[in-house]
């Protein structure tokens, strides 16, 4: 049985260490918020201007001058910052924040993401995608498997426009969790998926230990 | 009271911008989505009917919302912007090729807008190597990695939003409203704030003053804003 959105999710916040600041990207990155702990003291950081973002707002708390990068209405914590955009990609460009995850079309083997561009289809921009993996110490990919049309989306070489080369360092998928280290090793398999159906579903070729 | 600070004192966004607009100009706005728009100056730049502009900002607006509104009126031939998603509008002109986009990543675009502004020509980030972002552009490595140039970008006029400002043009925002807006206040040959609280000179401590009043020349209090949240999301209970 593949995993649900659910249990990726919580496998992806167990990456998430003690002390870390952590950009989630817009999607089902976001949900990931929902199972960190406060013992964990994780500080999730907003690319639009803020560190320390809190939980959604109750029913008429809401404030349009507090929003995340998904232009949803946040909070604010005790500990929470607001600086401007330029002094936001400082602090990702410059390698200060430990962790982001994001989405992604495809994940080539040595590590080149493509999320944000199909050739042909109306393009909405890279937003900050680009600029997140560059910068950020660690990138980690949380998607489906396949793409809807059954499409591997693990390949030996992106087909679609990149966002990064050589940039991903981890990947959570409904089947499996797979580290990106010359190679696509396969860390964990998700319960009762056999190796192969793991290597049909899976374009690039998978390292088992 | 210093007669210098009144100069940049205007009544209204309409008043604000005159004598500073024409036909062709860059224009640089504030705002992410529609969190902190210069609300008052884009309604007032569209009933100025100014065209062929080329508009800077990381997003496009929504329909009828932002530069939204400016796209109705056909006044933008070119945007610079990381993300124009929640526009159709904007997709339509774009698809019929009756205006220009250039992507740029949100930090690449927020770092330009900052060296612009810092008398900085260009720098060198890793942001895009190896993308359709770095086609044509000078790479360089710098302790054995890969870097591209990107140059600074200015504007002829640069229009901000600030939560408040006092009659010398120091600014202040609130929350996550302060955005590309410190950055591209500091980039305009030309910068108007608008501000929803006009104070006296003195009211505000200069310890939190995030814009100082050099990079303002011109200041009103707005007025009616529409705030709009783009993407209303409330916790369970």
């Amino acid at each position: 049985m593949s995993w649900t959105r659910e249990k990726m999710c919580e496998r992806a916040s167990k990456e998430l260490e003690d002390g870390f600041y952590v950009n989630l990207g817009i999607g089902m990155p976001t949900l990931v918020a929902n199972y960190i702990s406060e013992k964990n003291n994780v500080t999730l950081q907003s690319e639009n201007g803020m560190l320390g973002m809190g939980p959604f707002p109750k029913k008429g708390e809401e404030d349009p001058d507090l929003i995340n990068a998904g232009k949803q209405t946040i909070t604010s914590l005790p500990d929470s910052s607001f600086f401007s955009s330029a002094d936001s990609f400082s602090m990702i460009r410059g390698g200060h924040i430990d962790l982001s995850i994001l989405g992604a079309m495809q994940v080539s083997e040595s590590g080149d993401l493509a999320n944000w561009m199909i050739p042909g289809k109306m393009v909405k921009g890279m937003g900050g995608a680009m600029d997140l993996v560059a910068g950020v110490k660690k990138v980690l990919v949380l998607m489906d498997h396949n793409a809807k049309d059954g499409s591997p989306k693990i390949v030996n070489k992106c087909s679609l426009p990149l966002t990064g080369k050589e940039v991903v360092d981890l990947i959570i998928t409904n089947l499996g969790v797979f580290e990106v280290d010359k190679g696509i090793k396969v860390l964990e398999i998700a319960p009762d998926i056999t190796k192969q159906e793991l290597i049909n579903n899976t374009e690039a070729d998978l390292v088992f230990s | 009271m210093n007669d210098k600070t009144f100069k940049k004192v205007y009544k209204e966004a309409k008043e604000a911008l005159e004598g500073v607009l024409f036909d062709g100009m860059v224009v640089m706005s504030g705002g992410f989505g529609l969190c902190g728009l210069p609300e008052n100056l884009i309604l007032a730049l569209r009933d100025s009917r100014v065209k062929n502009l080329t508009v800077i900002s990381n997003n496009a607006g929504t329909e009828g919302q932002g530069l939204g509104l400016l796209l109705e009126t056909k006044q933008i031939k070119k945007a610079i912007s990381s993300y124009v998603g929640e526009n159709k509008l904007f997709e339509k002109q774009y698809l019929s090729g009756e205006i220009e986009l250039e992507f740029n990543p949100q930090g690449t675009l927020a770092e330009r807008v900052r060296a612009g502004g810092a008398g900085i020509p260009a720098f060198f980030t890793a942001t895009g190597v190896g993308t359709l972002v770095s086609e044509d552009k000078t790479h360089q490595s710098f302790k054995g990695k890969e870097y591209i140039m990107e140059t600074g970008l200015t504007a002829d006029l640069s229009i901000v939003k600030a939560w408040k400002g006092d009659k010398s043009g120091n600014l202040i925002y609130r929350k996550t409203a302060r955005n590309f807006n410190p950055v591209m206040a500091t980039a305009g040959k030309v910068t108007i704030a608008e501000v929803e609280e006009l104070c006296e000179v003195g009211e505000l401590d200069p310890d939190y003053i995030h814009t100082p009043g050099i990079y303002v020349n011109r200041i009103l209090e707005g007025k009616d804003y529409s705030k709009a949240i783009e993407n209303l999301t409330l916790s369970e209970e």
